[in-house]
């Protein structure tokens, strides 16, 4: 539906020109939700703003159902595709409805005024990203996240073949975050648009996108299903510069660095899969079964709120019993702070 | 607890109910708009140093005599071309400060902000200053505003300063627009001061009175310059609601929605100027219409759409074009109050009281 092709990326500001990105052939089929991913200062809102038409390429096209986006007349494009971006719209004295009233500008007469038809695809795409109870309310007086689904609706109701959206989970609380990418889902699949979203929000993107996009700085772009990127290492690569390693296994940053050692945990379930992350902020890692065995064992005795449940931490000879991971991750930091 | 659902049954009672009612009040509130209008102007008409009854001055509306014909004299020749003036002065004016309010986002937007009055006042302190044509001939005749070579002035300058701003409209943002128009605006301020230094006494007293803002003194014979300026200008405003309603969301997503986002900037900023600086030229720098009347037609109307706002607007500004006119009117004797001052008295506790009462419009959103 959509097809990138030979993409050169960047901008032009008098005479020089920046490419952030070039050489870009890439497809979007119906009903597919694509996330782009990638560091900071790689280009993906550049990508973004190409793809959508609100920024010239530096060379090559991008075409909508064979049509040069770029070459389209505005409400033509407007018709076909639809944005929802980073930055905060005020609404002011609209309602809900109005603001999504809006998405139909391209389908309506000189005023803007909405036929019966129009009110109806805008109550059905209200309806759509669940937010009925909110049709009749003020934009002004709805949250972030209420007034993000707002915005989407509005997109909706462009009708549409494909829809882009910036960073739109950045000022949403995770429950928020993850309602959002289960909805785009759902979008996808129902109303058969392509999705394109970008978002720094790696972890989501992994579960939820049917195809990565992974813009690494210098701007060669790989796609494939997230697991192919975690696999081929292409993930590691990508954000390899950043000062941040990305952990193949659970797909996602690491925080910390392991370089303190390891230690030897006896334990299982939850609080085995907790303590090790304790640990782990502690910079240390958990003893594999292999090679020598560390200085250091914790052995787990049961949970904190059983009496004389808790964590021995065996230092030699030496044993000392905690009942809760802040006291055994204190006791840690004591000992390793001095070396 | 029952209590509490009590309360969120009520919150969502009011946040449903005056969407409702307010919406279905929307052709009563046009109604006593424009009926308000008409009975201001009969009443505009009506009062004066000479009194003269309503029931004549209807009579003589729809075409009758007046009981005593000298005042159909007074009513053709002095009351009727200044009620008219105050009519389209206003309705321009409130037209053309939406338009600029919705195009910078900024509540405070207006024929002034954008420099647009103070080019005006530029080109007619230097009319004034160089002018041969200013002598005290024209200081003894009330109606030295209609002075051909004012009018002149005061277009040229506003046009200067407009197209200097359309000029680059293309390359900066709006904000960046507006503080250019601001800027701008000063300048010109500080070159009036300039100019003045170097004017007589008589001059200087001419340029005073222009400066003071007054829809009086604007003669049948300035409406063929004035009507169709008007009238071209509402009709663009009209035309153009539906951008403006895209642009509620901000330029970028406007472009989105298929609006051509420069032509809209452009015929919104022309379409101000043509609004804006026919009527400064002929009535003087009018301060505070501009900037108050969106406020007013936003808070009556309850909503930021243009296609209900941009009527409101038009007939809000004419009334209160009209009503301040009125207060000005007054028979006080030999002092008279200035419109401009009449507009701040009555203007800023308006939207001062609009502006707390609705919770939206609190936090100066357009």
């Amino acid at each position: 539906m959509l097809t990138i092709e030979n993409l050169d990326i960047g901008y032009r500001s008098g005479r020089a020109t920046t490419v952030v990105a070039s050489g870009i052939d890439e497809e979007l089929h119906e009903g597919e939700l694509v996330c782009l991913l990638g560091p900071n200062g790689a280009g993906k809102s550049t990508l973004m703003r190409t793809v959508a038409g609100m920024q010239e390429p530096l060379g090559g096209r991008v075409l909508i159902d064979g049509e040069d986006i770029h070459a389209m007349a505005a409400r033509d494009r407007a018709k076909r595709l639809a944005v929802v971006l980073t930055e905060r719209v005020d609404g002011g004295l609209l309602t809900s409805h109005a603001l999504v009233g809006l998405g139909r500008y391209p389908h309506t007469n000189w005023s803007g005024r909405l036929t019966e038809a129009d009110h109806d695809v805008v109550s059905a795409c209200i309806a759509r990203v669940g937010a009925e109870e909110l049709e009749h309310r003020y934009v002004g007086d709805l949250s972030d996240g209420e007034r993000q689904r707002i915005m989407m609706a509005r997109a909706l109701a462009q009708e549409p073949r494909m829809m882009i959206l910036d960073e739109i989970t950045a000022y949403l609380d995770l429950p928020r975050r993850v309602e959002t990418m289960r909805l785009l889902r759902r979008l996808a699949r129902d109303t058969r648009q392509a999705i394109l979203i970008s978002t720094h929000d790696l972890d989501l993107a992994l579960r939820a996108a049917d195809r990565v996009w992974l813009l690494p700085k210098g701007g060669h772009l790989r796609t494939g299903a997230p697991e192919d990127l975690v696999l081929d290492g292409s993930f590691e690569a990508a954000f390899a510069s950043e000062g941040v390693d990305f952990d193949p296994e659970r797909g996602a940053f690491q925080v910390h660095r392991t370089t303190a050692g390891v230690v030897e945990l006896e334990g299982d379930g939850l609080v085995r899969h907790w303590t090790a992350r304790a640990l782990e902020r502690e910079g240390l890692g958990v003893w594999d079964g292999e090679g020598e065995r560390p200085g250091i064992r914790i052995a787990i005795t049961g949970p904190s709120d059983d009496a004389g449940g808790g964590w021995d931490l065996h230092v030699g000879e030496d044993v000392t019993r905690h009942s809760s991971i802040h006291a055994l991750a204190a006791r840690i930091r004591s000992r390793t702070g001095g070396t | 607890m029952t209590s509490a659902a009590l309360d969120a049954a009520h919150q969502a009672t009011a946040s449903h109910a005056p969407r409702d009612w307010r919406t279905s009040l929307r052709p009563v509130i046009f109604v006593a708009l424009a009926a308000a209008v008409f009975g201001v102007f009969v009443l505009e008409l009506a009062i004066g140093a000479v009194n003269i009854p309503v029931g004549d001055v209807i009579a003589f509306l729809f075409g009758g005599t007046t009981e005593v014909p000298a005042w159909a004299t007074i009513l053709r020749e002095l009351r009727l071309p200044r009620a008219f003036t105050a009519v389209m002065g206003g309705a321009a004016l409130g037209a053309a400060g939406l338009q600029l309010q919705t195009l910078f986002r900024n509540p405070l937007a207006g024929p002034w902000a954008l420099g647009i009055t103070a080019g005006a006042q530029f080109g007619v302190a230097l009319v004034v200053a160089t002018g041969s044509v200013v002598g005290s001939n024209l200081l003894a005749d009330l109606a030295f505003v209609s002075d051909l070579g004012i009018v002149v002035g005061a277009f040229l300058g506003a046009g200067a300063v407009t197209a200097a701003i359309a000029a680059v409209s293309r390359r900066v943002s709006t904000i960046t627009l507006l503080v250019l128009g601001l800027m701008l605006g000063f300048f010109a301020q500080g070159m009036v001061s300039v100019v003045l230094h170097f004017t007589t006494e008589t001059q200087g007293r001419v340029f005073a009175s222009w400066n003071d803002g007054s829809f009086a003194g604007v003669q049948w014979t300035d409406f063929p310059v004035l009507v169709p300026f008007v009238v071209i200008g509402l009709v663009a405003a009209l035309a153009t609601v539906k951008p403006l309603n895209a642009l509620l969301l901000g330029e970028r997503y406007a472009a989105t929605l298929g609006v051509p986002v420069e032509r809209a900037r452009m015929i919104a900023l022309v379409g101000s100027v043509v609004l804006a600086a026919p009527v400064t030229a002929y009535c003087g720098p009018v301060l505070f219409i501009g900037l108050i009347v969106p406020h007013l037609a936003r808070g009556i109307m309850n909503t930021s759409d243009h296609r209900v706002l941009m009527p409101a607007a038009i007939l809000m500004g004419a009334l209160l074009g009209l009503s301040a006119d009125l207060v000005v009117h007054l028979p006080w004797e030999r002092h008279f109050l200035h419109l401009n001052a009449v507009n701040a008295l009555i203007g800023a506790p308006v939207v001062i009281a609009v502006v707390l009462r609705n919770r939206q419009m609190r936090t100066l959103a357009v």
